[in-house]
């Protein structure tokens, strides 16, 4: 008996230093650093694993790990793994909409003084918007992007059509035409199911209708005359069959499934659509997808409103409790590159103004079958992509606006009812 | 003063307690440190966030909450996923474990493909019902199509009356097999003298059913029940895969707003409020089910 207390006490003692040596940091020379972004637009997977690769074999130092999730996924992910100490990432992709949240919440670093004059200067000036606040800056900028509209050439031309439209209301009666000559069913596609998409082709629609989420002192107003007409007009075209009824229930996947399938004649979408179109292994329509500027509703036409789009732009930013700054910001630099962005630029357009000029812009444009077209749809379109608020509770805000959108397109409520009870919930959200 | 002999009981008893230190201490750590700090999180006003100051605010949190009528709408829209998932699961799975156990032709083979949707990640089974469901691209539409019963595809995940039944339907096909196991399992060990005296004495093959066999598997559907109550209560990975909660919010449960306020918008004094009243509800059912059904003559 006493033997086995022994020895019973003794398993107990190693048990405990075993747990205890494995709470032991590790100590090594390498700096592991894991790095949080998503798979979806941009860069594949494969392409920034290379990319990492690259980094690693220039600092031995540094071993990165990347993680990717879905774009759907990143957000609570950043927050989960924020809980940790140190965090489960030391940099992660953020949306657009984020930063204030994050900053909110001390999740960024602010690398303002890591920044060089000649990444201030050689960058995109919408691009830095996208992480700086107050004068500071939270992260570097890593794609730009903007929704796009697209068309099918094919179905256009079958229809009658020289030209796509330049304006909603051309866009209903070109839909009518190819509605009416069965060229297919539904000819419009958009990403109106409950996430953020629905938010975007919302914001697409309110500035092209001139309208604006906030006022000057930062009251909502996207429920008054211009929101409800745009609202309005959303549920008309379902109604009249020609937005697909499942839009409603479609993100960007869909809308792209579709209008590669050759069953849409018109879709709004990231650029990611594009070079799909013309993938044969995922696409039906080769070589007909096009792209024309953003429509806009003809009354804003008139009081000088020529373009609008939405600003879907990221950037990665390092997470405030790192232990690895240096390192990280040293991956970010590489990963932002100019040389970098330029070897890739087959697949994600660069944040670099210079690239997009003289001999560069000639490198550009050859980098890919798809650039000379998708360059100069990016210089057309960029310059009118509108944010959407940049306010610390802008995720639980959009919630209340993809349910008010919701419930107008699927007929429980009417578009002014609907946009009123989002404005005041956005209003209740500001007071908090 | 010499120190105290222990008693051989004692010194059993103290060795115990070291031997189950270990365990003892993972099961606070994982288990009820996370119960009472969630407990404590709900009287916080406390957004996520590194530098956030958490604030005592009493039971704010839950009195908001109980104010609000978007909560009461997902807990009715919940509880209706329950009440109509968990009675088609028993009807389902007593009518199915029913036709196993009278062994018809391939009946094998019929136990043995219960197992496969039972089998598949809820999240698998989400992201194929959510295709099955698609619009332009989807099954359910091309089966309906060729049978002539529409003549046109139905968006079906827009609609708003219809959504959370064609959500109950995919987690049917999920959670059926477990319960059709369950009683089947349950059926197997019941005593056949007690059916054949029955059919001697006169007895219907419903009447057999009703009387003998149903009270003596009691205690099966009183597991599958519960198991299936509590899991259907907090259901959310389905939902948050087959529709993201919509139409306008129509299948949004009481589990997936818990996310939503803890995760997406940084609630989390919210979230472990609803945690807590997800807790009190299950146990509740869980409780007038062993109230009701269970006797504890069953057990002997």
């Amino acid at each position: 008996m006493r033997t086995f207390k022994k020895l019973a006490l003794l398993a107990l003692a190693l048990v405990m230093v075993i747990s205890v040596a494995g709470c032991q940091a590790k100590t090594s020379d390498v700096a592991t650093i894991h790095v949080l972004t998503m798979d979806q637009a941009g860069l594949k997977p494969a392409e920034i694993d290379q990319i990492a690769r690259d980094f690693e074999a220039q600092n031995p130092d540094i071993k990165v790990v990347m993680e990717y999730v879905g774009y759907d996924f990143l957000h609570d992910k950043i927050v989960t793994g924020m809980a940790a100490t140190p965090p489960a990432y030391d940099a992660a992709m953020i949306d657009v909409i984020w930063p204030d949240e994050f900053i909110k919440a001390g999740y960024l670093l602010d690398v303002s003084s890591r920044v060089t004059p000649e990444m201030k200067a050689g960058i995109f000036p919408s691009a830095w918007n996208g992480v700086t606040r107050n004068g500071k800056i939270y992260g570097m900028p890593w794609l730009m992007d903007v929704k796009y509209f697209m068309y099918n050439k094919d179905i256009l031309q079958k229809a009658g059509f020289s030209a796509p439209p330049a304006t909603w209301e051309e866009l209903v009666d070109q839909a009518k035409v190819i509605k009416e000559k069965g060229l297919v069913e539904y000819p419009i596609n958009w990403s109106w199911n409950q996430k953020e998409g629905v938010v975007c082709d919302f914001t697409v629609l309110l500035f092209g209708n001139g309208g604006a989420f906030l006022d000057s002192s930062g009251k909502p107003v996207f429920n008054d005359e211009k929101g409800v007409q745009v609202l309005t007009w959303m549920k008309q075209t379902i109604d009249e069959g020609l937005t697909n009824p499942s839009a409603v229930s479609s993100d960007e996947m869909i809308v792209e499934a579709d209008f590669l399938a050759g069953k849409a004649a018109f879709a709004v979408n990231w650029l990611f659509q594009y070079a799909d179109s013309n993938d044969a292994s995922k696409s039906q329509i080769v070589g007909q997808a096009a792209f024309a500027p953003m429509p806009v509703f003809e009354a804003a036409t008139s009081a000088g409103v020529e373009g609008a789009s939405v600003d879907g732009s990221s950037s990665f930013a390092i997470m405030a409790t790192t232990p690895y700054p240096d390192q990280t910001w040293k991956f970010l630099t590489y990963l932002t590159s100019n040389e970098v962005q330029m070897k890739f630029s087959a697949e994600m357009l660069p944040i670099w103004k210079a690239d997009f000029e003289g001999a560069s812009l000639e490198t550009l444009k050859a980098a890919n079958p798809n650039n000379p077209v998708t360059v100069p749809a990016f210089l057309d379109q960029f310059p009118y992509a509108f944010e959407r608020p940049t306010v610390p509770y802008y995720n639980e805000a959009s919630a209340a606006l993809q349910l008010a959108i919701q419930e107008a397109l699927t007929g429980l409520k009417s578009p002014q009812q609907a946009l009123d009870e989002a404005a005041a919930k956005w209003v209740q959200l500001g007071s908090k | 003063m010499p120190k105290p002999r222990l008693t051989l009981r004692q010194k059993d008893a103290r060795i115990a307690w070291l031997l189950v230190a270990p365990s003892l201490v993972i099961i606070i750590g994982v288990t009820l440190w996370p119960i009472i700090s969630t407990f404590i999180l709900s009287f916080l006003n406390a957004p996520t966030g590194l530098n956030q100051a958490r604030t005592f605010i009493g039971l704010q949190n839950y009195l908001q909450m109980l104010r609000d009528r978007a909560f009461w709408e997902t807990i009715w829209r919940t509880l209706y996923f329950t009440a109509v998932s968990v009675s088609l699961e028993l009807v389902l799975g007593l009518a199915i474990a029913q036709l196993i156990h009278s062994r018809p032709w391939g009946w094998k083979f019929l136990r043995f493909s219960l197992i496969i949707p039972w089998a598949v990640p809820t999240i698998v089974n989400g992201a194929m019902w959510r295709w099955i469901y698609s619009a332009d691209f989807g099954a359910l539409n091309g089966i309906l199509m060729q049978l002539g019963l529409i003549d046109h595809y139905v968006p079906w995940l827009t609609l708003p009356d219809a959504a959370m039944n064609l959500v109950i339907l995919a987690d049917l096909w999920h959670t059926v097999p477990f319960v059709a196991l369950i009683l089947q399992s349950a059926l197997a060990t019941l005593p056949e003298e007690l059916n054949e005296a029955g059919a001697v004495d006169g007895a219907s093959a419903f009447q057999r059913f009703w009387y003998i066999r149903l009270p003596l598997l009691r205690p099966a559907i009183l597991v599958a029940l519960i198991v299936r109550t509590v899991e259907a209560f907090r259901v959310f990975d389905i939902v948050y895969i087959i529709t993201s909660g919509g139409p306008a919010s129509r299948t949004i449960t009481i589990s997936y707003l818990t996310y939503l306020n803890t995760f997406s918008y940084g609630n989390q004094g919210t979230g472990a409020a609803l945690s807590f009243l997800i807790s009190i509800v299950t146990i509740t059912l869980a409780m007038i089910y062993i109230r009701f059904l269970y006797r504890p003559e069953d057990s002997q």
